[in-house]
């Protein structure tokens, strides 16, 4: 079943951030989880453990820093 | 209060280690405009960014100084104070010079600290000085609501040993003297996600004093060496690059790294200092394509008592081998050398 979740990591320092989006990714067998962070630094962590994850990643300015949107495959579809 | 048993030091800190360094961009606006000293006693002064500062008494008899501190890089008070000790006394070593007094600087909230885990970071580094040979003979404590930690030290150098960073000659080989990764695995452990074994193995390197790789340096006629720190492998060679102008050329298959390095780049663990180091070196460095991101990331991340890097005439790389080899605080890999070429980009990193 695909799932959603938002995860506000803005104010937090690496690796917090990566730490929590880690865990949220391996808590839903796929879907999406939208993450707020307000340091480069997290955009770029977090788009490398996305990589790593082999999750789909699109980053965006927002208010008070950037928004980025993963999106993990369900296995046996658009997977590795 | 607390007790040491609840206290892991690397979770009072945002920044470990030399990884709290401030980005070499703010400590350049900083020092520039700075007077330049003319005393001619001075022989390396603040205009090399070298290691330490060296300033003849007599002139059979130079002192070399450096001063060293940082926020816990390890979660054990005894480890910390050993890194800590060892990374202070490698800007010694890094000069060719051999440390004889250390006076300690420590920043303790008390209220989170316990006293015995203060005491403990102490021994720890009273522990690594005695194997160096140096005497911790004073100090200066704060009540700091941020741990710090560090020595300062003082040498002795034998002139015609001096290893500056303005030394590097064209045809030199770059040889580094310890793996890279400390700062990734260091992050990866504050993260939970290290195994302790590498944990362990990444404190094993930190605590290593580069006293080793020094005296082969020295011993096999070596022009030029600087510790790898906070600026990472990139970041202390174009110093060393800028200082002696000259190019410098890495091979990154050769570079030495810890177990897992690569692994905790990729998953994002990469510490803060990592990405002011390569802002710092945008337009300074040509990274060819073929080298990985996650490779990338290791030679940009910030180390704690990290290596020499050291440049040596070709001739001499087998000398060095042989006065390095056997010794459990180096292992040692020519990652690159030395060219012609004094404009940037100074450094190129080829695969």
């Amino acid at each position: 079943m695909t799932q959603e979740m938002t995860i506000d990591a803005r104010g937090l320092a690496c690796p917090i951030p990566v730490i929590r989006v880690k865990k949220a990714l391996e808590s839903i067998p796929q879907g999406r989880v939208v993450v707020l962070v307000d340091e480069q630094v997290a955009v770029e962590n977090v788009t490398r453990l996305a990589a790593y994850m082999r999750c789909s990643h699109q980053c965006a300015a927002c208010e008070g820093g950037f928004r980025i949107i993963l999106g993990k495959p369900g296995s046996g579809r658009e997977g590795p | 209060m607390a007790t040491q048993g609840q206290c892991d030091l690397l979770q009072l800190t945002e920044h470990c280690g030399c990884g709290a360094k401030l980005p070499a961009a703010d400590l350049h606006e900083i020092l520039s405009g700075l007077p330049a000293s003319r005393d001619p006693r001075l022989l390396v002064g603040p205009a090399t960014f070298d290691d330490a500062a060296v300033y003849r008494l007599r002139d059979d008899c130079l002192l070399v100084q450096t001063v060293d501190f940082f926020p816990p890089v390890a979660s054990d008070p005894e480890a910390f104070g050993r890194i800590a000790a060892a990374n202070a006394l490698s800007d010694i070593y890094a000069m060719g010079g051999r440390p004889v007094t250390a006076l300690a600087l420590m920043c303790l909230p008390s209220k989170q600290v316990p006293l015995d885990a203060a005491r403990a970071i102490v021994h720890g580094a009273t522990e690594k000085l005695a194997e160096a040979g140096a005497l911790l003979v004073g100090g200066h404590t704060l009540e700091d609501p941020q741990l710090k930690f560090g020595l300062s030290v003082t040498g002795l150098v034998e002139p015609g040993h001096i290893l500056s960073n303005a030394g590097a000659r064209p045809g030199d080989m770059l040889v580094l003297t310890k793996p890279l990764g400390t700062g990734l695995t260091v992050t990866a452990a504050k993260a939970g996600l290290a195994p302790a074994s590498l944990v362990e193995e990444a404190n094993r390197w930190m605590s290593a004093l580069n006293r080793a790789a020094a005296e082969a340096a020295v011993q096999s006629g070596a022009h030029a060496a600087t510790d790898i720190t906070g600026f990472g492998l990139l970041g202390h060679s174009w110093q060393m690059a800028k200082a002696s102008g000259v190019r410098m050329r890495f091979h990154a298959g050769q570079v030495p790294l810890l177990e897992s390095a690569l692994e905790f780049a990729s998953m994002g663990l990469v510490p803060a200092g990592a990405y002011a180091n390569r802002l710092f070196l945008d337009g300074r460095v040509r990274i060819c394509e073929k080298v990985p991101l996650a490779l990338q990331d290791v030679l940009f991340d910030p180390q704690t008592s990290g290596g020499l890097l050291i440049c040596l005439p070709a001739e001499s790389v087998e000398k060095f081998r042989q006065a390095a080899s056997g010794q459990r605080e180096c292992r040692c890999a020519v990652v690159g050398q030395v060219e012609e070429g004094d404009a940037e980009p100074r450094l190129l990193v080829e695969m």
